[in-house]
């Protein structure tokens, strides 16, 4: 099966959403690289809004993922509720 | 309960078709053909230009909000690395010649990505297309803006970065990305999309921003980090674009899949060519390595760009026609380019330096079939002649390929022993290539190839005629300071004296 | 096969032979011998003689190499244009049928220090 992946820059706005991601991805691998965090998961990841505000405690918006955003890979599907990476292989 | 109560914030859908397609007209004066030339005569058939949508949904609104957040990070950390001696916390100066090429060679292509990507905002009809691609431009424009601003800190301090606008313009391996970049601003809108926002966005540039940036870190480059990781924080909405757009090419008509699929092969080729130079800058010129180029491109290369391909084949595209000469090279290119680098650096705006013995125990390590067998003799062997006083400096001058334009320096798929070597004939002249890929593309194209700058040609014409002081003045390279080898360079003299000042008080 | 265009399209090749001031561009390239990166780019008047080109010109640039004292460039083989070549070292390279951009190979079976390895 493919793999799917996130990269986010490491810092403190995004630890509360690894987490959230390893949360709702049970299946994701997290790679921890100089200054970058890359989340591999086989075939398909999705990242919720509800699971990351209950990790930081206060309304968020998916868009905001942009700004740390490293890179992706994968079909990407987004609302406002969740994010979707997946390949259809 | 099933009284619907009236929502406060419009749904991202809602706001994605108010903000996109519903911003689009019909056009009455001119004709839609005439407002629009450049959509036909490639020969992609479109029939329903909404069918057309960025999963992001990404609104003007939004994305200004979402850049101005990048931007006020991307500047405090700009301002604390100027602040705080930041040209004095890298590695080592060595690692300077990586950022040299990088303003010297890439930069200039962030530009004319921006050039392109405002072109192609105007010639494609949809308006979810020209929104994404109006976007894409800007990001272009602010990558090339913040690698120049972020890298001038170290102009204060360090040469080779003084002149990047007149290398671009007229050194020699700086006509390789310029020569990439002219390849695709001069197709039609199509075949730019799948150069750039496919070829280069989805399938390569992670190999650059991504372990290149993550190296930058770990050699204290933190202005670096920032502009890259900035810059790539733009780079999956235009890799998405550049996915979307392939998909929406082929779901669209049946027969455009063989235009498609040949663009595919042609601009894997010339991407992949480009950023040969980056594996070089992974397993040489970062003094503290993060992974190498050969690791990378599993990750990046074999594993995502395979991911990909199994996705795309359900529309009947396969891997591109050069993929596995691509990994046939890999454990090869970093080291031959290196080499290159070396015996040519009396014409380089940057350093260039024999590997240490600790480096190419890591080289070995990393390249355990290839380095030792086909690399560490040429590097002792320039060693020994560097111990004896007589440097080697090839004046001989390197053939270029026609259709990439880098020295034909890479060896045949198959032996490693041999330079592939490749020409053809066409209207009485002779073209050279430096691989059956690059030949392919000239055959398919020659017209267009043939008028190709080539710069070592260039050298010998008017108004240089083969005057190597003339030349250097010309791509404003001051000898004894930009070029030639680390060893014993003003570079590696002042940042040894600096870092001296800077951790004592004598 | 032809470039997609809007209208009728010529490209001008950028180093034709008139451009380089009565001189031509020679490649030659000295097989397996790694050390140099690419094929060397020599600009040279066609009415040198083969012979001068090889002592003159070539033999200077390939003395890093460290077979290059024992090798004698009359007696190595020779490619022109990919195929079997022999030259006629007292003849101009214009009368050796050497064009524009003619790439020459020669090679020295069992001369290969810095692939001994390999």
């Amino acid at each position: 099966m493919s793999t799917v992946f996130i990269a986010l820059q490491a810092n403190e706005d995004t630890r509360p959403i690894i987490d959230a991601i390893v949360q709702d991805n049970p299946t994701a691998i997290v790679n921890r690289q100089p200054a970058m965090v890359k989340i591999d998961v086989p075939g398909s990841m999705t990242i919720k809004r509800e699971t990351i505000e209950e990790h930081i405690g206060r309304a968020y918006d998916l868009q905001e993922l942009q700004i740390n955003l490293i890179t992706l890979s994968g079909n990407v599907d987004e609302d406002e509720d969740s994010f979707t990476l997946r390949w259809n292989s | 309960m099933d009284m619907q109560v009236a929502k406060k914030k419009l749904s991202l859908k809602e706001k994605y078709k108010l903000l996109t397609r519903d911003l689009g007209w019909d056009t009455t004066y001119h004709t839609k053909d005439e407002v629009f030339p450049y959509v036909q005569y490639e020969g992609i058939k479109i029939h329903d230009w909404d069918k057309w949508e960025d999963p992001f949904r990404l609104t003007m609104d939004s994305y200004w909000k979402y850049q101005a957040e990048k931007e006020r990070k991307f500047y405090a950390i700009i301002d604390a690395h100027a602040q705080n001696n930041g040209h004095l916390h890298i590695t080592d100066a060595r690692y300077l010649s990586a950022l040299k090429i990088f303003l010297q060679a890439i930069s200039p292509g962030e530009y004319a990505a921006g050039k392109g990507f405002a072109r192609m905002g105007r010639e494609f009809p949809g308006v979810g297309t020209q929104v994404a691609c109006q976007m894409q431009s800007i990001d272009e424009i602010r990558h090339a803006q913040t690698q120049i601003h972020a890298l001038s800190n170290y102009n204060k301090f360090y040469n080779g970065f003084h002149a990047f606008a007149d290398a671009r313009d007229r050194m020699w391996y700086c006509t390789l990305p310029r020569s990439f970049f002219d390849d695709a601003l001069s197709s039609g809108p199509f075949e730019f999309m799948i150069a750039i926002g496919f070829s280069f966005e989805y399938v390569l540039t992670n190999l650059l921003f991504v372990p290149f940036m993550s190296g930058a870190a770990y050699n204290g480059d933190m202005a670096t980090v920032t502009f890259g990781f900035s810059a790539q924080s733009d780079e999956a909405r235009h890799m998405t674009l550049g996915l979307e757009c392939i998909k929406f090419m082929l779901e669209q008509d049946p027969a455009n899949l063989p235009i498609v699929q040949g663009w595919i092969d042609k601009w894997f080729w010339r991407g992949f060519r480009l950023l040969g130079v980056v594996g070089t800058m992974m397993d040489y010129m970062l003094p503290k390595r993060v992974m190498s180029w050969r690791e990378a491109w599993n990750i990046y290369g074999v594993e995502n760009g395979g991911a990909l391909f199994r996705d795309l084949a359900r529309y009947g595209i396969r891997p591109p026609k050069g993929w596995d000469d691509a990994e046939k090279g890999i454990d090869h290119m970093s080291h031959q380019f290196m080499l290159a680098l070396y015996q040519y650096n009396f014409g380089t705006a940057f350093h260039s330096w024999i590997p240490s013995e600790d480096e190419m125990v890591w080289l070995s390590k990393k390249y355990p079939d290839t380095f030792d067998k086909y690399y560490r003799p040429r590097w002792a062997h320039l060693s020994k002649l560097k111990a004896a006083g007589t440097p080697f400096a090839n004046m001989g001058l390197a053939k270029l390929c026609q259709t990439c334009q880098i020295p034909t320096v890479f060896t045949e798929p198959d032996d490693p022993t041999s330079l592939c070597q490749r020409e053809t004939e066409y209207k009485g002249e002779k073209y050279h290539f430096c691989s059956d890929g690059c030949q392919h593309i000239f055959e398919n194209e020659p017209e267009k190839y043939i008028q190709a700058w080539l710069p070592m040609q260039q050298l010998f014409q008017a108004p240089i005629n083969g005057d190597l002081g003339a030349w250097m003045n010309w791509v404003s390279l001051i000898p004894g300071k930009d070029n030639g080898d680390f060893d014993g360079s003003e570079d590696e003299r002042n940042f040894a004296a600096w870092r001296q000042q800077a951790t004592s008080n004598q | 096969m032809a470039l997609t265009s809007t209208k009728p399209y010529v490209g001008v090749p950028r180093d034709l032979v008139q451009n380089f001031n009565g001189k031509q561009i020679v490649y030659v390239c000295w097989d397996h011998h790694m050390l140099f990166a690419t094929p060397l780019m020599l600009v040279v008047e066609p009415e040198m003689s083969f012979g001068d080109l090889l002592e003159n010109v070539v033999k200077p640039l390939i003395g890093a190499d460290p077979d290059a004292a024992v090798v004698d460039l009359t007696k190595v083989e020779w490619l022109k244009s990919g195929r079997s070549w022999a030259p006629d070292f007292g003849a101009s390279l214009a009368v050796n049928g050497i064009v524009h951009k003619e790439q020459l190979r020669f090679s020295t079976p069992g001369v290969n220090s810095l692939l001994a390895a390999a």
